[in-house]
């Protein structure tokens, strides 16, 4: 019929038989997850001159991901909440209270795998808890994680006595500050006395671009065979390099201070992980399937109360995770520890253009959200700027970034 | 004063990918009925929405003229102010308000910012009575039926005090009862002058009210007619709704019913929030595979709520009885269940219980069934995109891909997308609730020969429809429910109008 001819004709590159997409439609389908980049890279812009660029520094750089993973794998956790239109407020609480159970754990002896696997297990205990009541009991995520916050707050101040847990040795914080060059004892492959490079991220940088690269050459092949329409190749190729020269130079990075940081390999397999079981599973079809509507979900078919339940574990599982990387970041388990975790995950997210309507959000974009909270945190430390100062500067960027989204939103005609 | 009160030149609105309105002229003469025809996704309720200011001024190409003068609007307030009212094809009522409250939501006058609610509450008697609507103006509106909701929304319109009436698909919802009634009013408000645009699939209904029909065909204005002089016929208004003609519409079938697969005995289903009131009562029926059955009824008789309590007990707090399927007592108690079983159903309700409205089209189709396109619980993308296309193709989805937003799809094409899922679970027993609501009637029959073919293929369909003339031309057998009963059954030969209608009020 007359509609069937593709509005999306043959980009400017006029590849025979390939229905491409125009740069036009694919900037403006995209243009949300391309701004939040824009977004970040414009902030670390706008601090550079403050601080004489040492925010770009190799050393900064590494320090920014040893500080702030833990908000990066929060975020993972409560994008999911949000998508099915829950919320988890417990986090900083979960993770203060792990943390003093796992230094516990740890300083009985038991060793780093063992202490994590613990945490792991302790997490998704916590989380299965409050998705029963959440999931099963019909209560509201804000009210029961709300509790949750109260609950495991009190029972670290209980079981910690309110005094802080001293770790026994070092093992514990490899994970949160070490790297796997000095795990490895890998020397510098190059050394000059003042310029060092560490061969762990490098390689692991090429390794992945080179993945990267394949995989996303195969699936666009495979679409061009089954005649789905694809980007051009002019664009596609742009997409892939600038793609890999920023995984590339933030190898580099790595390599030229302390190599590559064990954290980054934490973040980003649960950032791999998660993304695919969001995009490519049939559960995370069923996650977002709730969130966007979940009385046609159930009548399609879907049990909307397991996925709810799901959804906690995994936010447990990853509250875990982030207690051991927090915990051994400080070096301590502190019973205030994880003050406000929450509030940062949940601004990650919303600045990562998670929608509160529900059913809208990824896990790349948060992380890129937790980067930017990232960066302003990092960038007003640089220029000793307090605590107070970056409250009052995160406040307008979250307020502002919700704002936009709407706005773009709005415009794209999605509500 | 001129002769037309709304004048349109040289539309054009193009929405990402879509050119929805081409160029479109209408001319609407004050005082008259106007129905505008076309197929889903023609743009017709596109361009009721440049009219009324829905998209703003700015956001279209072309020029409206409204009582002689350009219209230049930024919101909806802006047309209303000027006696433009408009009823959309998704009711939008608030559900928890109360019907007074509906009616004067948004223009009511206050004093100090306080509202006196019971000048409102009686002033809103006045306009129930116009549209012949018999509730209390405290009901809350989300206890309505639809047919009644309707009214509220026309109520609503009139409290406005409009000079045209935009009506979107006002009697897609409504039985043929409540349609009569609806169109009577409509033809009353002609008599005092109140001028009305109504867009409608029902054919015959438009050549009953209509003075002047203008039909659009892929967003082109194609024809214009007065009903009158040029003895407008259905089969003229189809010819230029399609480009082509359409011999039958409801295409020809030999049935030859099977065994009994499913029978429900003594169902009975009650109310969810008062658990005394039983909202389906005893109801047994029976059916045979490769049958059609259709259960006709006025509105709130109970067909939706017996459907859907069968259907993983997605209605009531509580139901008692048996069904059987196949001579066994399955597990029905959540939807999984009861699509492990055979079932698969089509909700009437295709904006809250039907579709995933922020989702594309791939997504809603597959969601049902993504264990056929799954391997080790991994989705196979490319599998899930040929499927989906292929029911776009089949369907005839009008998008420019299958990534589209189901938001962004017009009232008939957001049907056919429900229909897909459904069709792509592949269930031996279809209960699809008014499974033609909305659609165009070339449509129509794609669905009508789809569903016919499941039958042949074995499967057993059970239609829910407010339309008779569908009920007659499908179904195998016509059961007649009113009041939560079944009132009588009927077969395809001895069925007709009156018959049902008689069934269905008098005993
Ligand atoms: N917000 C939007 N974004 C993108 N496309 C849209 C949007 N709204 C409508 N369209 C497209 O514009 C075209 C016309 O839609 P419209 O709703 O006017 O059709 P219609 O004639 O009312 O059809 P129906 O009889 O099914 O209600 C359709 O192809 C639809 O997909
Ligand atoms: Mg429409």
């Amino acid at each position: 019929m007359a509609m069937n001819n593709m509005s999306t004709n043959g980009g400017n590159m006029g590849d025979k038989n390939i229905r491409t997409i125009d740069f036009k439609t694919l900037f403006r389908n995209n243009i949300r997850n391309y701004s939040m980049f824009l977004i970040l890279a414009l902030i670390m812009l706008i601090f550079a001159p403050m601080v004489s660029w040492r925010n770009f520094g190799a050393r900064n750089l590494t320090n920014i991901f040893f500080q702030y993973s833990y908000v990066l794998i929060l975020a993972v956790g409560m994008v999911q909440c949000i998508i099915i239109l829950g919320i988890d407020l417990s986090v900083g609480s979960v993770c203060a209270f792990v943390g003093a159970l796992t230094a516990m754990i740890y300083n009985s002896g038991a060793g780093m795998p063992m202490t994590l696997a613990a945490a792991l297990v302790i997490g998704v205990s916590i989380g299965a808890f409050q998705g029963f009541w959440i999931a099963y009991m019909k209560i509201p995520a804000f009210i029961v994680t709300l509790a949750g916050m109260m609950l495991f707050r009190g029972l670290t101040y209980i079981v910690t006595n309110i005094n802080p847990i001293s770790l026994k040795d070092n093992g514990y914080s490899y994970l949160a500050t070490g790297t796997v060059d000095e795990v490895l004892k890998l020397g510098p492959i190059v050394d000059t006395g003042s310029f060092r490079l560490y061969p762990a991220s490098l390689v692991m940088g090429v390794a992945l671009v080179a993945l990267y690269i394949i995989s996303e050459v195969i699936a666009r092949n495979k679409k061009i065979a089954n005649g789905f329409e694809v980007s051009s190749t002019l664009i596609f190729i742009g997409k892939l390099a600038t793609i890999s020269a920023l995984v590339l130079v933030l190898a580099e990075r790595f390599a030229e201070y302390r190599g590559l940081p064990i954290v980054v390999l934490v973040v980003g397999t649960t950032v791999f992980v998660f993304h695919f079981i969001l995009n490519n599973t049939v559960l995370g079809r069923y996650i977002y399937a709730v969130g966007g509507n979940s009385r046609s979900a159930k009548l399609s078919g879907i049990n909307s109360e397991l996925i709810t339940f799901i959804v906690f574990c995994f936010m447990g599982m990853l509250a875990g995770l982030a207690a051991v990387i927090s915990t051994g970041y400080m070096n301590t388990a502190l019973p205030q520890a994880g003050l406000n975790f929450e509030l940062d995950a949940i601004a990650a997210c919303y600045i990562g253009g998670v929608s509160a309507g529900g059913g809208i959000g990824t896990v790349v974009g948060v992380i890129v959200g937790g980067l930017v909270m990232s960066a302003i945190n990092n960038g007003m430390s640089l220029m000793n700027l307090g605590q107070h100062y970056q409250y009052v500067v995160k406040a307008m960027v979250v307020l502002l970034a919700v704002f936009y989204d709407v706005y773009t939103r709005r415009k794209a005609g999605l509500g | 004063m001129d002769e037309y009160i709304l004048e349109i030149k040289n539309l054009t609105k193009e929405f990402p990918g879509v050119r929805a309105l081409d160029n479109v002229d209408l001319r609407v003469k004050r005082g008259e009925i106007h129905s505008i025809c076309g197929e889903n996704g023609a743009g017709k309720s596109t361009l009721m929405s440049v009219i009324s200011g829905v998209y703003p001024k700015g956001s279209y190409e072309g020029q409206v003229f409204f009582k002689g003068h350009e219209t230049a609007y930024h919101s909806v307030k802006d047309s209303e102010k000027e006696g433009l009212a408009i009823i959309h094809q998704e009711l939008a009522l608030s559900p928890y308000l109360s019907i007074y409250e509906n009616i004067f939501l948004g223009h009511m006058q206050t004093k100090f910012g306080i509202i006196n609610w019971d000048r409102y509450i009686k002033e809103s008697n006045k306009y129930l009575k116009i549209v012949g609507l018999n509730e209390p103006p405290e009901t809350i509106v989300s206890k309505l039926g639809v047919g009644k909701q309707q009214l509220v929304e026309i109520a609503r319109a009139l409290s406005k005090k409009a000079d045209i009436l935009i009506l979107d698909e006002p009697t897609s919802s409504l039985n043929d009862d409540e349609s009569e009634k609806l169109l009577d009013l409509i033809l009353e408000f002609k008599k005092q002058g109140i001028t009305s645009v109504m867009i409608s699939h029902k054919l015959n209904e438009v050549l009953k009210v209509a003075d002047t029909v203008t039909v659009l065909r892929d967003g082109k204005s194609v024809a214009s007619y007065d009903v009158k002089a040029d003895k407008l016929t259905e089969s003229r208004i189809i010819k230029d709704m399609v480009g082509r003609d359409l011999t039958h519409r409801f295409p020809d079938r030999k049935s030859q019913p099977g065994d009994t697969v499913m029978e429900v005995k003594n169902w009975t289903v009650y109310h969810p929030d008062f658990h005394k009131i039983k909202v389906v009562d005893d109801v047994s029926f029976f059916l045979r595979k490769g049958e059609i059955l259709a259960f006709c009824g006025p509105m709130g008789a109970g067909r939706t709520e017996l459907m859907m309590s069968i259907f993983g007990r997605s209605y009531g707090s509580r139901s008692e009885g048996e069904v059987l399927i196949n001579g066994k007592k399955p597990d029905l108690g959540s939807c999984r269940a009861a699509m492990n079983a055979g079932l698969g159903y089509i909700s009437e309700d295709r904006k809250s219980l039907g579709l995933i409205l922020i989702q594309d089209i791939k997504t809603n189709i597959s969601n049902a069934s993504l264990g056929k396109i799954s391997r080790f619980g991994i989705v196979e993308g490319h599998q899930e995109m040929l499927v989906a296309e292929k029911y776009r193709k089949d369907l005839n989805i009008r998008s420019p891909s299958v990534h589209q937003m189901t938001r962004n799809l017009s009232g008939g094409n957001q049907q056919k997308v429900v229909v897909s899922r459904s069709l792509m679970a592949d269930p031996d027993i279809f209960i699809v609730d008014e499974p033609t609501r909305g659609i165009d009637v070339g449509a129509k029959s794609e669905i009508y020969s789809i569903l016919n073919d499941m039958a042949a293929q074995g499967k057993s369909i059970i239609m829910v429809s407010s339309e008779l003339p569908e009920a007659l031309g499908m179904a195998d057998r016509i059961y007649v429910m009113n009041e939560g009963k079944i009132k009588g059954v009927l077969t395809h030969e001895e069925a007709t109008q009156e018959k049902i209608m008689h069934l269905a009020l008098v005993n």
